[in-house]
């Protein structure tokens, strides 16, 4: 299983916030470029965004339990390919553009993607999704000929 | 100046109760400030949100979705939310407001009048 390890999120206080955004800062004045100064402003640069993700297994079903606070669902998405669920997304940066300044952030925005390896083949065509409180929940039901089954026997 | 907020990390009471610091985000606008604490799995039931002595408390409690099976990896944490700061003085406590969306907590601190900017009419 191929998983991409998960950085807890920033639980520093506010002062090392404060040192990453001057360094950020810093960075966008240097290069002038507007390609890396978007790519910079988004975070991307020095620490991605990797949300939280928990993985079960049923008899019937593998379920991937991803932590995403404040999204819109529109803006994930799943895909299913040779086994590999990824799952994508965006978080816009909101209200910054009329006047609001951010004195301080901790929050990620930008894009994410997780991919996970599945433990077994599953039917892409009855998987199903719930976004509810900022927990994306996603049910991959498993191929008929990998559950397992009762023998009966006579 | 307009620190919204110092945020305080210990305030030397015992909590029996293990908590995670959320990340958070200030915003200010011209009358105030916007809080913004991410908070996965609270529910409006679950957040409880205080003001004493000039410090403002946000605990989330998480209502997390009971999943059948066998947890085969895992990379969350169990534990609900904490997070405090103390108040810049020009902030009006009985004026916070809050709610919570998908997960994200997001509080409205109006500043008091007195230190809104206003202006005076000349006759």
């Amino acid at each position: 299983m191929t998983l991409i390890r998960y950085q807890a999120p920033e639980l520093a206080p506010w002062s090392a916030a404060d040192r990453w955004s001057d360094l950020r800062d810093d960075l966008n004045s240097f290069f002038e470029l507007p390609v890396w100064s978007s790519f910079a402003r988004a975070g991307q640069l020095f620490s991605g965004w990797s949300p939280a993700l928990d993985l079960y297994q049923s008899n019937d079903n593998v379920i991937a339990v991803v932590e995403l606070p404040g999204m819109r669902k529109e803006d994930i998405e799943i895909s299913l390919h040779d086994g590999i669920v990824t799952i994508s997304g965006e978080r816009k940066r909101e209200g910054s553009s009329n006047g609001e300044k951010t004195e301080r952030t901790e929050r990620y925005t930008g894009t994410f993607s997780r991919s996970i390896t599945l433990p077994t083949r599953v039917d892409g065509k009855k998987v199903s999704a719930t976004y509810r409180d900022g927990i994306l929940t996603v049910t991959l039901p498993k191929a008929e000929e990998v559950k397992p089954k009762q023998i009966q026997v006579r | 100046m307009n620190t919204l907020t110092r945020e305080n990390r210990d305030s030397g009471r015992a909590h029996s109760e293990q908590f995670v610091a959320p990340p958070a985000s200030v915003i200010e606008a011209g009358d105030g400030y916007t809080l913004e604490v991410e908070m996965p799995g609270v529910t409006k039931d679950g957040l409880d949100i205080s003001v004493e002595n000039n410090e403002l408390t946000i605990i989330g409690r998480r209502s997390l979705p009971v999943v059948q099976g066998t947890l085969i990896h895992h990379e969350s944490r169990p534990e609900n939310f904490r997070r405090t700061f103390e108040l810049d003085p020009s902030i009006d406590a009985n004026k916070i407001s809050a709610g919570i969306e998908q997960g994200l907590a997001t509080l409205t601190l109006p500043k008091a009048e007195q230190v809104k900017r206003r202006k005076i009419p000349v006759f």
